[in-house]
């Protein structure tokens, strides 16, 4: 089936529906295109908050959070996007709260903020409170609001739908090529502008806080068509997540005083960061808890793991600040909150990478030069904010201020075309073919198997800790299970809720994108935010400032660089 | 009609058990009927439901279809009726259902909304019953230059509804929704009560109204299987009374 819109939208998290809502106000027709009902996409995982500099609690400066950001981004932030990202956020807030967002209150009336990693006070003297926040379900209550001012709007969507390819033609995109779910009909869907707002691909590490369904499909398909990823080597290990099961405990755990021990007990983050102990960033932290378990003061019968305690802390104040996570803990590991400490572990969580953009969410496809009617928002997209280590409570707003100007940017980009650019003459043969091989291609290999090799060699070589001769093994390992991946069979043979066959499909994407993530981390000498090497253990400003692009070339990747933007922030050495 | 897996003996390392899973099969593109099929699975101590689900879907039967997303209660996508009462196939652990060596797991999909594969229901009509009750801030008036304020007692007055996260347990628990599809059900009402109670909004009235109607809110004869069923804990129950005395004052 054939659909015309001007501007759609793929992905229905916080990006997807902040865009979608920015750009119906451009007087366009917008369709949101979604593998999951909207309500169910990863942005309602959220707990802790989003940072604004509000000063409801401490004063607090737009300037400030530049910084802290640029800071916690080891320097490799964009810092013109920093800039408009730390105005932006203020408004932003502000805009979430008048939508009907239930923010926790101060005694005054006023929006709630708590303390939260890396987030400071004068460039770094002390932690501010900057997280605005409702208990730990700060995601959830924005995925609920942007949803109900969607339906309020009257918004198109057309769910579980997952969009299988994009269509480029002559450099420009006009469209989308998406599976239905229900029927296992392929539909076409012809646009003058396309936001790309599917989310991050955690599911490439066994251990992760992400949704099973976030497997990076856009960035992938956007990547075999020869355009650059963007610093795919940066992705963030947030140091609390349920042992062995990855959930995860917001930093909202430690803002509100909860406490990381090692196995004799001691608060080991007062050896590492003095100045705001666990509030360090969760590059640091990670590689922290990592450092006491190798020394052997890893709590548990194997020593795996550490704790986090909140013992000390007021029942009173858990329930009301924290009330899903203690929840976690009894749910999934049986734990008291109230009287035991949590076991945790770091836990795969967000992409730094991406498909890159500029401030107004146009995507790239070089270092300079745009991608007309593409545009790009959220965990998806690399502006880069957040460097080479995103800060607590900044992708939140992200979503949203970047979500706004993609819906913007794309309105006025459809509003300057007379007409819509023609489709190719068979925009649906590329994916009509891959799900034929798949289906009826009579492959004899496991999709779960694959998977879950793919996932371990991730997590034992590519993740907290990383050295080249790691990175070759996952490099090695990554090719073998691409070359069994051209024969896996998939069972299901019906075309109603096949999601079998999708889960094959989603494979493919994975592995292409732990493949550029190995390569690009293989090629970056040096440790810098959530990248450490243990072979280049110091940052290398003189030879390393810089983004990495990454592009599809035949059977190999080529990599490319592009400059960091500086304006206001020198580079300095971080310390915390 | 039961059919049971002919295979191999399932390989059971040390620290995992053995349990049976009946599950309730459809796939009209292959058998106009339901029917039962059992699998055996082997759990370890901390697994889930939907961990054991997966290991049939991965590794012995891909074609088992059921919706999933987070993995851990926050999303919504995998209520189902297990053992007889609707759960969250991710926040219900194998071992809390009875799930010794050698127990049976019945799981079927939620009831009265239309079944279109396996464990994979229709979800339409439930997702415009929660349209329909206006599920969005209603105000008048400029907007203000910050925040509005709210004090953390009229804050806590609409906590408990808001932690709704449109799984639809709670509606597929109503046996007066089972009878009726015109009925809203649970889940539309504790939205309508999330906005009524928001001292912010300004929709109390039309929201009342609509609730008001023939097929609203005084269809609920209180059996609580809502309050029960609900992975969130909220107290839906009385959320509907509150709404309902709303209704009789017309003050809230
Ligand atoms: C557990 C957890 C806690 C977090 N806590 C915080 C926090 O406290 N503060 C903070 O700032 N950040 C936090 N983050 C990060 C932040 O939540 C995410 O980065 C952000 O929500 C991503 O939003 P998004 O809109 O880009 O993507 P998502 O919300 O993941 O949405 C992706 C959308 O894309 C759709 N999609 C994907 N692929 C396809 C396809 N092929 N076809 C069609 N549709 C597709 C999906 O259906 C979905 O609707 C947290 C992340 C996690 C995992
Ligand atoms: S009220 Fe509870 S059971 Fe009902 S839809 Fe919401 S979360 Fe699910
Ligand atoms: S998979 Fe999200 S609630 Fe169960």
């Amino acid at each position: 089936m054939h659909h015309k819109y001007d501007v759609l939208v793929v992905g229905a998290g916080g990006a997807g529906l902040m865009a979608a809502l920015y750009a119906a106000k451009g007087d366009v027709s917008v369709a949101v295109i979604s593998k999951l009902y909207p309500t169910r996409s990863h942005t309602g995982a959220a707990q802790g908050g989003v940072g604004a500099a509000l000063g409801n609690i401490g004063e607090d400066h737009w300037e400030w959070h530049m910084f802290d950001t640029i800071k916690g981004g080891d320097y490799l932030t964009d810092q013109d996007a920093a800039e408009v990202f730390s105005k932006d956020v203020i408004d932003a807030v502000y805009e979430l709260e008048h939508m009907g967002l239930p923010f926790s209150r101060t005694p005054e009336g006023k929006i709630a903020q708590r303390k939260f990693g890396g987030h400071t006070r004068e460039f770094g003297k002390a932690a501010v409170e900057r997280s605005c926040y409702a208990k730990d379900r700060t995601g959830h209550m924005i995925l609920q609001t942007l949803y109900q001012q969607n339906v309020k709007e009257g918004t198109t969507f057309f769910n579980e739908f997952h969009v299988l390819d994009l269509i480029i033609e002559n450099g420009r995109c006009c469209g989308v090529v998406a599976f239905e779910l229900a029927t296992g009909e392929i539909h076409t869907f012809q646009a003058k502008s396309v936001i790309l707002a599917s989310g991050g691909y955690g599911r490439i590490f066994k251990i992760t806080s992400n949704a099973l369904t976030l497997s990076g499909d856009l960035m992938s398909i956007y990547y075999r068509k020869g355009l650059p990823l963007e610093d795919m080597e940066f992705y963030q290990f947030h140091p609390t997540g349920l042992t062995k099961l990855g959930i995860l405990i917001t930093e909202g755990v430690r803002g509100e005083g909860g406490i990381l021990r090692n196995k004799d007990g001691e608060r080991f983050m007062e050896r590492y960061a003095p100045t705001i102990k666990d509030l360090a960033p969760r590059d640091m932290v990670a590689r922290a808890i990592y450092t006491e378990i190798r020394a052997g003061r890893g709590c548990g019968p194997a020593g795996d793991h550490i704790f986090l305690d909140l013992t000390h802390l007021p029942p009173e104040q858990l329930d009301a600040k924290l009330p899903d996570i203690t929840e976690f803990a009894r749910t999934y590991l049986g734990i008291e909150p109230y009287t035991d400490p949590i076991p945790i572990q770091p836990t795969a969580h967000y992409a730094m990478g991406g498909v890159p953009t500029n401030i107004d969410a146009q995507v790239l496809r070089n270092n300079t030069d745009i991608v007309p009617g593409l545009f790009a928002a959220g965990e998806v997209a690399c502006v880069s904010v957040h460097g080479a280590n995103r800060l607590g409570t900044n992708s939140l707003l992200d979503i949203n201020v970047f979500g706004r100007r993609g819906g913007l940017s794309a309105a006025a980009y459809a509003n300057s075309l007379a007409a819509h650019v023609d489709l190719p003459d068979n925009p649906v043969d590329d994916v009509v073919a891959l799900l034929q091989r798949l289906r009826d291609g009579g492959g004899t290999e496991n999709v779960a198997t694959i998977r879950s090799e793919l996932q371990e060699t991730m997590d034992a070589h590519a993740s907290v800790y990383r050295t080249e001769e790691t990175l070759k093994q996952a490099e090695v390992d990554i090719a073998g299970l691409k070359a069994r991946y051209v024969h896996v069979g998939v069972a299901d043979r019906g075309l109603r809720y096949n999601t079998e066959l999708l889960e094959a499909v989603e494979l493919g994407f994975l592995l292409d994108l732990a493949e550029v993530m190995v390569v690009s981390a293989k090629a970056r000498n040096e440790s810098r935010g959530g990248h450490f090497r243990e072979d280049f253990p110091h940052r290398d400003d003189v030879n390393f400032m810089r983004h990495t692009m990454a592009y599809k070339d035949g059977g190999d990747i080529r990599l490319d660089y592009k400059p960091v933007v500086q304006t206001r922030y020198q580079p300095m050495e971080r310390k915390y | 009609m039961t059919v049971t897996q002919e295979r191999p003996a399932v390989e059971v390392a040390d620290h995992q058990q053995l349990v049976t899973l009946k599950i309730r099969r459809y796939d009209p593109e292959v058998d106009p009927e339901a029917n039962w099929q059992e699998f055996q699975v082997p759990v370890e101590k901390g697994d889930r439901l939907l961990d054991a689900l997966h290991h049939v879907k991965w590794y012995l039967d891909g074609s088992l279809t059921f919706r999933r997303s987070c993995a851990h209660g926050v999303c919504g996508s995998d209520a189902m009726r297990v053992n007889g009462v609707n759960r969250l196939a991710c926040k219900v652990l194998v071992k809390d259902l009875g799930g010794r060596d050698g127990d049976t797991i019945t799981v079927e999909p939620i009831k009265g909304l239309a079944v279109l594969k396996d464990l994979v229901v229709d979800m339409d009509p439930f997702f415009e019953a929660f349209k329909s009750i206006k599920p969005f801030l209603i105000t008048s008036g400029n907007e203000p230059t910050r925040e509005r304020l709210q004090s953390a007692e009229d804050r806590a007055r609409f906590e408990d509804t808001t932690k709704c996260i449109m799984c639809a347990a709670c509606t597929t628990a109503c046996p007066v929704f089972w009878n009726d599809e015109a009925y809203f059900g649970p889940q539309a009402i504790v939205m309508a009560h999330r906005f009524i109670f928001d001292s912010r909004d300004e929709g109390a009235d039309e929201r009342l109204e609509i609730l008001n109607e023939k097929e609203g809110v005084w269809r609920c004869r209180t059996t609580f299987n809502c309050t029960d069923a609900c992975p969130r804990g909220i107290q839906v129950t009385k959320a509907i009374q509150e709404v309902k005395r709303a209704l009789i004052f017309r003050k809230v």
